[in-house]
């Protein structure tokens, strides 16, 4: 080492610079919760089961998305469609309870990818946080989308290309 | 006579309350400084910009369970940081913080205490730091905290060596030990422009006597477990960390009184303020360049890495002490030459 090496105050001033240049760049933190990380279009985040244009359930309590989801997330209890209830149900099978663990849930998305009827969709909108783990099992109650065309969820942005070519095979027909 | 005391208890009173609401504020500033080196933000959810973040580690201090081990010495485990804190405390007495405040025709000193042997009165305190360190390895009964102790107590005895012959260089050049003296003979030019040698060996001193980066050998958490403060909570261990941050304080005061001038207003007698307002001005400037000392301390925290054992002991025997010894040789060489 050079002498002006071997003294350290010249390398300790070097490095007391950078720190200081530090202090007055811009900082990498992005403060929650009075700004928000930009998610990516197809975010998987919370569910949703859509309703059709009529307002009705798309869901038909054939589980396949329990089947599917690795993690044992969704339950169900299905039930009869009587008389009177047409329009609440799209076909003669419905979700009577329908119930999602939020805390099991690793949102893979495979739920969405398994459901022939494109009933459950993962949105961009996270869980937030509760105090008891009770609370998060969702319920039909938080899950179905309101019935009010204004407040469907969009969900648009999911139909990237490689769904669209997907739906065009012939043995993989979905109803919109 | 009762003028007098009433005047004392409020001056120790308001020095107290300054010097420990410095201190509460300097672990804040701390945190959001380092967080600023780091491309990040400190605290800032609990006041606004995290104003109230000291106050919750306060609280939260408070809240801790208070325990004693069982295996250890109870006097000497409350004695530990007791007696760490009083002395961090203690220091601050003879400190000069302001000129002389004039009210009603009386002059009152914004110093607490002053005697004609100022240093050696802080000298002997801050020697019985080690004390406290010590105490509170030991009486902790656990190998680990013991360690940490006994490096700790080696560290700092080993430091002050150079820290009291830069002192002499200063004292020999002031002629006096009485602070009050030496501040006033700084008003036409600061000792730092005299002895700069002196005053980098006194920072890399102060820098080990507080245990502070990049000498926090004692107290690292990555080798030592906490070392003296592993078997400590609640209060106990809040007067340890608060310890250190009011002995940061009280070392920058006493650099910023040797070196750079202490409460002198440069270019006082031009302004025509009257001689409270001078005081006052005085301090604040005095606060103001304590505050800088301790944002240097804080800065070089965090830019440097942590020395090892043997190599915090060759610095300070081997190379601060030589250092030391060769800028007294030199002040007197001076002095004698000058007197001729």
């Amino acid at each position: 080492m050079t002498f002006i090496e071997k003294l350290y105050l010249p390398a300790i001033f070097g490095g007391m610079a950078i720190t200081m240049k530090h202090v007055f760049m811009k900082k990498a933190t992005i403060k929650y919760p009075e700004q928000n990380r930009q998610f990516s279009d197809i975010y998987r985040g919370k569910h949703v089961l859509k309703r059709d244009d009529e307002g009705r359930e798309r869901c038909t309590a054939c589980g396949l998305c329990a089947l599917a989801c690795p993690a044992e997330a969704i339950t169900m209890v299905s039930e009869e469609r009587k008389q009177g209830e047409e329009h609440l149900y799209r076909e003669e099978k419905y979700a009577a309870i329908y119930e999602i663990n939020m805390l099991r849930c690793i949102y893979c998305g495979l739920c969405e990818s398994a459901c022939p009827k494109e009933a459950i969709f993962l949105t961009q909108s996270t869980v937030e946080s509760e105090y008891h783990r009770d609370k998060f099992i969702y319920g039909k109650d938080i899950l179905v989308e309101p019935v009010d065309p204004a407040k469907r969820i969009d969900i648009s942005k999911r139909q990237t290309p490689e769904v669209l070519e997907f739906k065009k095979k012939p043995f993989e027909k979905h109803n919109i | 006579m009762i003028i007098y005391l009433v005047y004392k208890i409020v001056l120790i009173s308001l020095i107290l309350a300054l010097s420990l609401l410095i201190a509460m504020y300097a672990t804040l500033v701390e945190r959001k400084f380092a967080g600023f080196i780091q491309d990040r933000y400190g605290p800032d959810r609990a006041g606004p910009m995290g104003i109230l973040q000291p106050v919750a580690d306060g609280v939260k201090l408070f809240f801790k369970e208070e325990f004693m081990p069982n295996t250890a010495d109870k006097f000497l485990y409350i004695l530990g940081p007791s007696l760490t804190m009083l002395v961090a405390l203690l220091t601050s007495a003879v400190i000069p913080w302001g000129g002389e405040l004039i009210i009603h025709g009386n002059s009152y000193s914004l110093q607490v205490a002053r005697s004609s042997v100022d240093i050696l009165y802080i000298f002997a305190v801050v020697s019985m730091g080690v004390y406290g360190i010590m105490i509170g390895g030991w009486a902790s009964n656990n190998k680990y905290a013991l360690l940490g102790a006994v490096r700790a107590s080696s560290q700092m005895i080993s430091y002050e060596l150079a820290m009291g012959l830069s002192l002499a260089s200063v004292i020999m050049m002031a002629g006096t030990l009485s602070l009050h003296d030496i501040v006033q003979q700084q008003q036409h030019t600061w000792y730092i422009i005299y002895q700069p040698l002196a005053f980098l060996i006194f920072f890399i001193c102060a820098l080990a006597e507080t245990n502070r980066a990049p000498f926090d050998l004692p107290e690292c958490e990555g080798e030592l477990i906490g070392g003296y403060h592993t078997e400590y909570s609640s209060m106990k261990l809040g007067f340890y960390l608060f310890a250190e941050y009011i002995n940061m304080f009280v070392s920058s005061a006493i650099m910023s009184t040797l070196f750079f001038g202490g409460y002198n207003l440069p270019f006082a007698s031009h302004l025509h303020f009257s001689a409270n307002w001078i005081t006052i001005s005085g301090s604040i400037f005095l606060f103001v360049k304590i505050f800088i000392f301790m944002i240097l301390f804080m800065w070089v925290r965090w830019t440097l890495p942590r020395f090892r054992y043997d190599q915090l002991m060759k610095l300070g025997w081997t190379i601060l002490l030589p250092l030391a010894l060769i800028n007294l040789i030199i002040t007197a060489i001076v002095k004698l030459c000058l007197v001729n």
